[in-house]
């Protein structure tokens, strides 16, 4: 459920590389100044394991399909929230550049989804409430399935949030988020009672672990001010924008509505409707506002003459992919030939 | 699994490409970096039921790719590996948006495969972008990077420390498998219990290798900050490179260079 770069507009990418990166900074500060050196390795290690423990796959009774472990949460367990959130941005990081999995823009989302959510909602909130002092095999495995459960849950909501903010997409939020929910829920469901064996595992073993390698001392009352600040951010972005452009163009926002309440559909209509909003927003604030050629399109409404524009676009992107390719093989060529 | 075994290879194959001299290779890692960023940004920034001027920013990747020498059988494999989120979500649109957008004469397009298409170019720049960033630096090299970029310190020394034991953590969890995969008939001890326990047994090891590697550390001198040894050097060649490429991304992006060379042609032939 990695966000894709090709699915975001600047705008909401940029919202969220901003609550991600700052949320990287507040927890890499807070890390170095309760350092002690075993931790250094010790990350490193554990955001290496996260990915190979990602491979040994198990079959999923009753279904025949095979499933994995997430991670996400065994991190925070293990190392407590800041750290954890450091190492699962480093592997997020590490699979945006090398497997291309979600994007270098997506990466603050995946961040957000994939981080935040787990190590500062899912694991204070709930997983430590759940568990409280007690080892009890029982609560352990209770707390892990809700805590990652929840923390899907709020992932692959971000992703639907972040897709139709983006408005890229045609697909309605209501039916993007009933075909996602219930999916993560599933996947929830599972990696839930893979974290409470390996937890439950590790208990057995080498019960010291878990005491000795919580990188946040144990204290009652744990700090949630990054979870804070990058909601704060992310409010002061969006509802920033939002007010000022409510207040500054009251008449345009009522435009749009009752032009796209003409149409067929209610879905549709609520969509276009936060699409129209935030694709005017995005108009206003953009570093790069459209030139020419959407002018000239709205200008020249009629039907020839559009036939006209979308041959000559047609035709000239032809000849640019042409171009592109035929540039990008001569010079191939010619390297090669200049190699050997 | 066989899926994530074969990415794991690719790691591999991206470092030997990134081990090339070509002029793309001694640019700066950090121009390298600052360039993909500006290139996405832009790249996203277009109108979503944009395709032509979309097209022009091919250039970007194939040019670097092929000074590069990057093969492009391999970033197309890359590329189609993950696509499928970018795709599934794409396909939807034209069931959405039925709105007649584009009159051929002889056949109408709805806005909605316009805008999937759209999605499709996008991905594959973003993507391919963010692969030849890789593939012509390295990933020591991108870590050095952010961190003169004023990342975090501990982040990128995480991440060195990551990529460091990821190839020799992979290795230990492949043994795991084959040795479970050995003792295994008609798919029994393939269940839950064993993968949770395999998976406590890797962590257990990897702590272990933690402890060892604090050790090895604290034998050498290690005080709790690691230094990087800095071989970057910015110089005039990678600001231009930055300069250029930025220039010619706003080009691109304020006139769409395809429509100008259509026209040309339609005017000359109609």
């Amino acid at each position: 459920m990695h966000m894709a770069d090709a699915l975001l507009s600047p705008v909401v990418g940029g919202v969220m590389w901003a609550a991600s990166a700052g949320t990287l900074v507040y927890c890499s500060k807070k890390i170095t100044s309760a350092m002690d050196e075993l931790k250094t390795p010790l990350m490193g290690v554990l955001g290496a394991f996260i990915f190979a423990a990602q491979m040994i796959n198990f079959t999923i009774p009753g279904t025949g399909s095979s499933g994995h472990l997430g991670g996400g949460m065994i991190l925070a367990i293990l190392l407590g929230p800041n750290a954890a959130f450091l190492v699962m941005a480093s592997i997020l990081t590490v699979q945006a550049l090398f497997f291309a999995d979600g994007g270098l823009l997506a990466l603050g989302c995946n961040m957000f989804n994939l981080g935040v959510f787990p190590c500062f909602i899912a694991y204070p909130l709930i997983y430590k409430t759940i568990l409280g002092d007690s080892g009890d095999y029982k609560r352990i495995t209770a707390a892990s399935i809700l805590s990652v459960i929840t923390a899907l849950q709020l992932g692959s909501l971000g992703v639907v949030m972040e897709t139709s903010l983006s408005g890229i997409t045609e697909l309605p939020l209501s039916s993007f988020a009933f075909v996602m929910q219930p999916i993560h829920l599933a996947i929830g469901l599972i990696e839930g009672i893979v974290t409470a064996v390996v937890i439950q595992f590790i208990i057995k073993v080498e019960p010291d672990i878990l005491n000795n390698y919580n990188l946040t001392a144990p204290s009652r009352h744990r700090s949630r001010k990054p979870l804070f600040i990058s909601l704060l951010v992310v409010t002061l972005f969006t509802g920033g924008f939002l007010s000022w452009y409510a207040s500054s163009n009251p008449d345009g926002l009522e435009w749009s509505i009752t032009k796209v309440t003409g149409q067929e559909e209610l879905h549709v209509v609520k969509n276009n409707r936060v699409h129209s909003f935030l694709s005017q927003i995005q108009e206003k604030i953009a570093f790069l506002p459209e030139y020419g050629f959407k002018n000239s399109g709205a200008e020249e409404t009629a039907e020839n003459r559009r036939t006209g524009t979308a041959i000559s676009g047609i035709l000239g992107g032809i000849i640019t992919i042409a171009l592109v390719f035929l540039a990008g093989f001569f010079l191939k060529k010619r390297t090669h030939t200049e190699t050997s | 699994m066989a899926k994530i075994d074969s990415a794991f290879f690719d790691i591999n194959s991206l470092e030997v490409f990134a081990r090339q001299g070509t002029p793309i290779h001694t640019i700066d890692p950090r121009a390298k970096a600052v360039t993909t960023f500006f290139f996405i940004i832009t790249v996203v920034s277009f109108d979503k039921y944009e395709i032509s001027g979309l097209l022009p920013f091919l250039v970007y990747p194939v040019l670097l790719a092929v000074i590069g020498n990057i093969p492009s059988d391999y970033l197309i494999k890359k590329i189609i590996l993950v696509a499928p989120f970018a795709f599934f979500i794409g396909i939807l649109n034209p069931f959405f948006d039925r709105a007649p957008m584009l009159d051929l004469g002889f056949m109408t397009i709805s806005g909605g495969w316009i805008s999937f298409l759209s999605i499709l170019l996008r991905f594959i720049l973003t993507v391919s972008a963010a692969l030849i960033l890789i593939a012509t630096s390295g990933f020591r090299e991108v870590c050095l990077a952010l961190e003169k970029l004023k990342s975090p310190r501990i982040f990128s020394i995480q991440l060195l420390f990551l990529y460091r034991y990821l190839f020799v953590l992979i290795n230990e969890a492949r043994r795991l498998i084959r040795a479970r995969q050995l003792r295994s008939f008609n798919g029994r001890g393939m269940g839950l219990t064993v993968a949770g326990s395999m998976i406590g047994h890797l962590l257990v090891r990897t702590l272990n290798r933690a402890r060892r590697i604090h050790l090895a550390m604290m034998c050498r001198g290690f005080d709790g900050e690691i230094r990087i040894l800095r071989t970057l050097r910015f110089t005039m060649r990678d600001a231009c490179f930055i300069l250029g490429w930025i220039l010619i991304f706003l080009f691109l992006r304020f006139n769409n260079l395809p429509r100008m060379m259509g026209t040309l042609f339609t005017g000359h032939f109609s």
